[in-house]
């Protein structure tokens, strides 16, 4: 048996490249996102499985009772769908981030030379570009069962970015809690424990005044409520710039204060 | 940034690839490394030997700047791992205990994505990376997933995937944990191999055997703490002048024969993995030969026995009291 001795390039010394900007090893993981998807096509499965079964079974199932047709129903249930696609999404990203760090690869990653927070730029380049492929197929789902964004391709773009932005802020959560937690298992569960009540108990199913009063406070305060008036808004062509404010609110806010305990925590661990 | 200072041949010496001096790291109460000195000149294979919770991976973490240290210092090829640790990972590469590979991605892929990381262009990538391939015996499994790999590729491309850049120092974290004896021997000789290229080798086992075969000094740890440090030959020359080996015909008779040769000479009793022989220090050839005398004359069927030096494990059991449940 030879260990290949043809060829010494492999043992020769090679000596450091110049070093790479911040911005360019966050490409490259960014690049290791894509390949993924590339070796791992299943992922768009579990992505999109959850929100379509949701479109359909609400749609066609309660929609007539809710809003009296089903089209008219998928016009008020989409935006939100959306939404709770990118949210779900995250959790994903978490479980990745979690089996990262089972595995060790982060070992790897944090004994190189390399800008700290690019493994995680990278890993919102990667969730971005999920966003946007789960959150299309949805869109074109929806298109092709009825439904009309009434503001045209630039309300739609509108609320696309607004979408991303969205995914992109709550993403952060959940790379706090794929930090903190040991298992993916255990992201999947706390993630669908949190996010289940938090998009039921918002306007993105039914309309809160059809809701105790109680809960309708409730509501109100929820986020996921604000995001899926402003999608609706940016749809339909007549959203204020308060209910963008609004839905924004939370994914600006979980970026200023979640990104730098993403790098304290991974320091620590 | 206070990670990148001047290069500085400090206090340590530039001959010194590790210099540490007190490490220690404690998880709540359980002092996991507790104060440790550790001086690898440049060159060199090093071992750190020691079993299950001996503190090895810490120690090995800390040098590799992955876990912050308590207490003590340390200089990796010159630099202060507190104080520059950005330079430290400029200078170390570590393949850790569990393969830290992508395994949804090629071997292929994985090796471009750590070379893109260094700095490399897309093209020196593609070609670094087949290299390394190359010569660890992977070409033709380049293109297959890593999760459709066995042990022993997976744990080869780990290591490739350590030399991209040549590192200073090179750490390995039981390398052949796990391995079937020609993958076993395959990686030794990778090991030997980069070693002569210059890599300074800090590397950690369970196998005595692994560290005598490679390792030009040894550092015996348990319970966190150095317990004995020197080339394998020191280390068996430290632990007493002979050992009596002793194989009787009926192994059901070993306990008792353990026990003897325990009260008799005064040192715990060891036993080899197949459960066949005993070992014990003896303190002089006399002695060996009177309990030899009193063990055959208790009724014991001695099939075999010599005096020798003895084996590392023999030394290892010495040092660090584990085989004391072989003397009731
Ligand atoms: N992150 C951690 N939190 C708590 N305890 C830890 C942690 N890491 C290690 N320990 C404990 O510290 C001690 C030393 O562990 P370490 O992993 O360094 O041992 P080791 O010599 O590498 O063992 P092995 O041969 O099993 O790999 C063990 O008792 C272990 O349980
Ligand atoms: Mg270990």
């Amino acid at each position: 048996m030879t260990d290949a001795p043809t060829g010494e390039t492999g043992f020769a010394r090679v000596e450091r490249p110049a070093p790479p900007s911040a911005a360019a090893n966050a490409l490259t993981f960014g690049w290791r996102a894509v390949l993924k998807f590339k070796h791992v096509p299943e992922q768009l499965f579990d992505l999109v499985m959850t929100p379509i079964m949701f479109t359909l079974l609400f749609t066609f199932v309660f929609g007539g009772a809710i809003a009296g047709s089903t089209g008219d129903y998928l016009q008020f249930l989409l935006p939100g769908i959306l939404v709770q696609t990118v949210m779900f999404n995250s959790v994903y990203s978490g479980m990745g981030l979690s089996t990262d760090f089972q595995k060790g690869l982060f070992d790897r990653f944090r004994s190189l030379p390399i800008w700290p927070l690019a493994p995680f730029a990278g890993l919102m380049a990667g969730d971005v570009l999920r966003h946007l492929i789960a959150g299309g197929i949805i869109l074109g789902i929806g298109l092709a069962l009825g439904f009309r964004p009434e503001a045209g391709v630039a309300g739609t773009l509108a609320a696309v970015a607004l979408l991303v932005a969205i995914g992109f802020g709550v993403g952060w959560v959940f790379i706090v809690i794929g930090l903190l937690v040991r298992t993916p298992t255990t992201v999947m569960t706390l993630g669908f424990t949190v996010l289940f009540p938090l998009v039921f108990a918002s306007n993105v199913m039914v309309d809160p005044a059809t809701m105790p009063p109680w809960l309708e406070s409730v509501v109100a305060l929820n986020p996921v409520t604000h995001m899926t008036t402003a999608m609706r808004g940016l749809f339909a062509g007549n959203a204020g710039v308060g209910a963008v404010a609004l839905a924004l609110a939370l994914p600006v806010m979980a970026t200023l204060v979640l990104a730098p305990l993403v790098l304290a925590l991974y320091r620590r661990r | 940034m206070r990670d990148l200072p001047p290069p500085r041949l400090d206090q340590a010496g530039p001959s010194l690839a590790i210099a540490a001096r007190g490490l220690a790291k404690s998880f709540g109460t359980l002092r996991a490394v507790d104060g440790i000195d550790l001086e690898v000149p440049r060159g060199e294979i090093f071992a750190v030997l020691g079993p299950n919770g001996a503190g090895k991976t810490t120690l090995m973490r800390m040098l590799a700047t992955l876990l912050p240290p308590d207490g003590g210092t340390a200089t990796v090829m010159g630099h202060d791992l507190m104080c520059a640790p950005q330079a430290v990972r400029g200078a170390i590469a570590m393949t850790g205990q569990f393969a830290s590979l992508d395994e949804d991605l090629t071997g292929r892929e994985n090796l471009i994505l750590l070379a893109r990381l260094w700095g490399f262009s897309r093209r020196g990538a593609r070609a670094r990376a087949e290299a390394l391939l190359a010569d660890f015996g992977l070409s033709g499994a380049a293109r297959r997933q890593v999760k459709d790999y066995s042990g022993g590729m997976r744990r080869r491309l780990d290591i490739a995937a350590s030399l991209i850049v040549t590192p200073g120092v090179l750490f390995l974290d039981e390398p052949t944990t796990g391995l079937d004896p020609t993958a076993r021997q395959r990686v030794w000789r990778l090991i030997r191999r980069l070693a002569g290229s210059g890599v300074t080798v800090l590397l950690t086992t369970q196998y005595l055997e692994e560290a005598d075969q490679l390792a030009r000094r040894i550092a015996v740890i348990d319970h966190g703490r150095k317990i004995a440090e020197g080339t394998s030959r020191e280390l068996k020359a430290a632990t007493g002048s002979g050992f009596l080996h002793v194989a009787l015909h009926d192994p059901g008779g070993l306990d008792a024969a353990a026990a003897l040769l325990s009260e008799r000479l005064g040192h715990p009793v060891s036993r080899n993995a197949e459960d066949t022989r005993l070992a014990v220090m003896a303190g002089s050839a006399a002695e060996a030969n009177a309990a030899l005398a009193a063990l055959i004359e208790a009724g014991h069927d001695v099939a075999d026995f010599s005096m020798g030096t003895p084996s590392l494990e023999e030394v290892f059991f010495a040092l660090t009291g584990r085989m004391e449940e072989a003397t009731p």
